[in-house]
């Protein structure tokens, strides 16, 4: 299966479920990571192509909830998986979530290539610790390079949108 | 981190932070980068590349490509119509070499397929045969080495005479450094996409820093008249001076143009590696003398920059090289050559900071010697020799404009040391991070000072100039200009200058392209703010002068009396008091500025004249910890005052100074494109390592000097460039401080530390010859 031969590459078929759409996708070479089927065949671009080997973070997504870069996964391998992209963090309408808001607020965002890998970075993060330290939002995002910022709006924001989501949890009375 | 003050002024006009208008679509994953273009019946390009650094091409099968399915096109040389060849400053650059081959990542052929996979499994198949040649990759021995080009291996040598040859002070320190092969490493890989037009012409969508500069190019080699060549600017993933050389803009088109189809190429990583231009590498050799004050007598000094095998804009960073080695300071005789020279090494040239960078760590370093020498505080001896404006360059040029190098230094020495030490800290933020390697006991603080600056615009009499068109209808601005945005946040800035000229509060940018509009020049050398910055406001101020003189005339009220305010054309005497849309009574205004800086001059013989328009000046102090044992280093803090002129945007300048001193990190401590015989061995994220939110420092911004600069629009100096010229020096002297190496190399590498104790702790005889 995807061997070469004379007529080319064996071509696959299998379904993709991404922001709880599902998507048939036919004709797709094996070799094809699911960052390249996300992009170029189910045209969702929000995920970024800068490393292709894992590095970056800047496709990042997660699978099955758990954070992965989309470049280092096979498409195929994705199949009838939990698919989560920026678009399906993103609200309808033009609205923001409350990181993207910050993101902007803060000055998190210069070129912008990193920038949505880094929203599902974060995202990732503070749905599994409301209120990181410091060290531990750098350790989180260690993985999502970003050449314009040098971090430290973007450490503004996280830490930005970690209060503004406290401040709402004690407004309605959630435990700290 | 720094927290900053609250803004001085809010609203959407000038000096508050005002939020940059792609900031939604970017976090929102919308914003269209140029690899997220696609056209209907597009086609993939890939490019095919040379594997050796030197070598003859006997051979060129392109059958096995041209048989495989689904591969529409395959060219080479022989399909260029125009010019076979471009560059910046001198057409050297083959579209495709044809008969040699100068570097590693040379492209050959280039291929357009249904599928990108196809595409680069028909370049792979293409079969060159080579005649391998002994590449030229140590610059010194290119100077004496059979040319690896026609036009030779000396790109320009520039020298500097000033003063007394023979004046000598009673302190002399020597020393020779050396700088590594820095890469920009933006994120958003080089990319495009080209549309055949119905005229025979091509519209390219592209990320480039100088959209007009790219149509030249491109049309002069497809043959093609200069509007037949439309650039559109297409969102940028990051430049740093990366994409100021074209990339493969004319195999793109090319490619359009034979198969009649869009065609879309976005490189891999290690593509992009290969395929643009670098920092150039340095070696310095530097000799200063000073009196027992410690007062500058002499600054000598002989540089060899590395320009690998094609033009570039080699020329211009190594004058910039030879203009700025002796620092940011008041040196009354002065001996500089600087070499730049042509290898098989890959072709570099523009990088942030644009060869101040390489002799800043120089520079620098002698300071510190100087200072050690004479006991001397290494701050105060910076404050001794400061320049300040009325103060002569070494290029004989005075400084006419705003130099506070005092003050940027004072401020930025003052900062307080940080709070911790290795005893107390977490284990993730010692050196080593999350390998948790470091022994506490074995890990020592060190501080470390320095002072860089660097020319703003483009110098030696070049006409440097931008174009702006506005235009007011129905109470909405729209800016017209083909000044590139690459992350910096220029487009913030023309909504904010209109709105300040106007006070209308809807401003329209409309798209950057070569059609339509004349040159912004580049987005490079800091000039954007002071020169789109310069043409929006110009233009802007036309069109408020013909509102008020149209109100005027219609109203019977003398011009001068009336003023336009928040939106409002208002003579208070006269009664007047209308909003912009009843002022403009259904006219539309629309004016085109083009803006010019003063003019400049090349220098002479003697590397005298007035080449520069204006100067950036900034310094950097560093606090580092180091494990003695291993070698590594954690950057702790970097403190920093800068000369800003005027501050347009708080928020923006702070983003500005973080990123740049992280590059400047990077060259200090871990970013290296490293060299084997022309190979580049680090070619992706993997192995070319950035600096990642573990790595980077706090950064705390003591001072923004605010001495608003003459000529400069709202007083304002571009402040890209400064935070990553001294940075580096910095940190490495930081590390000196803290390990007692001379270390005259960077970046600095594990090794260089680690080994160099260990050897200075054994005992004679069991060291290693």
């Amino acid at each position: 299966m995807g061997e070469l031969s004379d007529d080319g590459p064996a071509l696959l078929s299998y379904g993709l479920r991404v922001n709880g759409r599902r998507y048939e996708v036919s004709g797709a070479e094996l070799c094809e990571s699911l960052l390249y089927a996300l992009r170029e065949r189910l045209g969702l671009r929000g995920p970024k192509n800068a490393c292709l080997e894992g590095e970056c973070g800047s496709c990042s997504v997660l699978i099955d909830g758990v954070l992965e870069c989309a470049c280092t996964v096979l498409a195929a391998a994705a199949a009838d998986r939990d698919v989560v992209t920026i678009e399906g963090l993103t609200p309808a309408d033009g609205e923001l979530s409350d990181i993207q808001e910050a993101f902007v607020a803060e000055g998190a965002v210069q070129c912008g290539f990193c920038t949505p890998g880094l929203v599902v970075s974060v995202h990732d993060l503070l749905s599994r610790n409301p209120a990181p330290t410091d060290l531990e939002v750098r350790e989180a995002i260690s993985g999502n390079l970003c050449r314009c910022t040098g971090y430290g709006r973007i450490l503004a924001a996280v830490h930005a949108a970690a209060a503004s989501r406290g401040a709402a949890g004690r407004a309605a009375g959630a435990p700290l | 981190m720094t927290t900053l003050e609250s803004p001085p002024r809010t609203g959407n006009g000038l000096f508050s932070s005002v939020r940059r208008p792609d900031g939604v679509p970017k976090v929102r994953g919308e914003f269209a980068f140029s690899s997220d273009l696609e056209a209907e019946g597009m086609l993939w390009g890939h490019l095919l590349r040379s594997p050796h650094p030197s070598a003859a091409i006997i051979g060129l099968d392109l059958a096995p490509a041209l048989q495989m399915p689904g591969v529409r096109a395959v060219i080479t040389d022989e399909h260029v119509p125009g010019s076979k060849t471009y560059g910046l400053d001198e057409p050297d650059q083959p579209v495709f070499a044809s008969d040699v081959v100068r570097y590693v990542g040379e492209p050959i052929a280039a291929v357009a397929a249904d599928h990108p996979e196809t595409a680069r499994r028909a370049a792979a198949a293409i079969v060159v045969t080579y005649d391998v040649r002994e590449p030229v990759v140590d610059p010194e021995a290119a100077l004496t080495a059979d040319p690896v080009h026609p036009l030779g291996n000396v790109l320009l040598r520039q020298r500097i005479l000033r003063g007394d040859p023979q004046a000598v002070g009673p302190v002399v320190v020597e020393g020779s450094y050396e700088m590594g092969t820095q890469d920009q490493a933006f994120m958003g890989p080089e990319s495009g996409l080209a549309v055949p037009g119905p005229d025979g012409g091509v519209d390219l969508y592209v990320a480039t820093q100088w959209v007009h500069v790219d149509q030249i190019q491109i049309s002069a080699c497809l043959a093609l008249p200069a509007d037949q060549v439309r650039i559109h600017l297409a969102g940028v993933g990051g430049a740093f001076g990366a994409r100021e050389d074209l990339s493969m803009q004319v195999q793109l088109c090319l490619l359009a143009l034979r198969t009649g189809r869009p065609v879309k190429i976005v490189y891999t990583r290690d593509e992009s590696f290969l395929g643009h231009v670098h920092r150039h590498p340095a070696r310095m050799w530097y000799r200063h003398s000073a009196d027992l004050d410690g007062r500058l007598v002499k600054v000598e000094s002989r540089l060899i920059l590395d320009g690998g095998a094609y033009l570039s804009s080699s020329t211009a960073v190594v004058s910039n090289a030879a203009c700025f080695a002796a620092g940011p300071y008041r040196v009354p005789n002065a001996d500089v050559e600087a070499t730049a020279v042509r290898t098989n090494n890959p072709p570099c040239g523009a990088m942030r900071g644009f060869g101040a960078v390489q002799v800043c760590f120089g520079y620098e370093a002698q300071m510190d010697k100087l200072a050690a020498v004479l006991g001397i505080d290494p701050v105060d001896l910076r404050l001794r020799n400061a320049l300040s404006t009325g103060d002569d360059l070494i290029t004989g040029q005075r400084i006419t404009g705003a130099a506070p190098v005092a003050e940027v230094i004072t401020t930025c020495a003052a900062a307080p040391l940080p709070a911790g030490d290795p005893e107390s800290e977490p284990e993730l933020a010692l050196p080593g991070g999350a390998s948790r390697a470091a022994e506490r006991r074995r890990v020592r603080r060190g501080v470390g000072f320095a002072v860089g600056f660097k020319n703003l615009m483009y110098s030696g009499g070049f006409d440097d100039f931008s174009t702006a068109r506005c235009r007011l209808e129905d109470g909405t601005v729209t800016i017209t200009s083909a000044a590139v945005e690459v992350g910096q946040g220029l487009v913030t800035l023309m909504g904010q200058i209109a709105r300040e000229v106007l006070g209308v509060e809807e401003v329209v940018l409309a798209e950057a392209a070569t059609a339509g509009i004349g040159s912004a020049g580049s987005t490079s050398a800091s000039r954007q703010t002071w020169m789109t910055g310069g043409a929006v406001e110009a233009s802007c101020r036309a069109v408020r002068a013909r509102l008020l003189a149209a109100v005027g005339g219609r109203l019977g009220v003398d011009v001068a009396a009336l003023a336009l305010r928040s939106g409002r054309v208002v003579a208070a005497e006269a009664g007047v008091d209308l909003d912009v849309v009843e002022a403009a009574a259904g006219e539309i205004f629309e004016e085109t500025v083009t803006f010019r800086h003063v003019p400049t001059e090349q220098l002479d013989e003697k590397g005298q004249g007035n080449a520069h328009v204006s100067f950036a000046f900034a310094a950097h102090r560093a606090v580092v910890e180091v494990d003695l044992d291993l070698g590594l280093v954690k950057v702790v803090e970097v403190a920093t005052s800068q000369d800003v002129g005027r501050v347009l945007n708080p928020l923006q300048v702070v983003g500005q100074i973080e990123g740049g001193i992280s590059q400047g990190v990077g060259l200090a401590v871990m970013e290296e494109l490293v060299m084997d015989h022309g190979r580049v061995c680090n070619a992706s994220f993997t192995d070319y390592i950035i600096p990642t939110a573990l790595d980077m420092p706090e950064v705390a911004v003591q001072a923004l000097v605010e001495i608003p600069e003459p000529g400069a629009p709202f007083g304002a100096k571009g402040v890209g460039e400064p935070p990553s010229i001294s940075s580096t020096a910095a940190v490495v002297a930081a590390i000196r401080d803290a390990t007692g190496l001379e270390l005259c190399r960077a970046p600095v590498r594990p090794q260089d530390i680690a080994l160099r104790l260990a050897m200075a702790r054994a005992p004679e005889e069991t060291r290693m010859p």
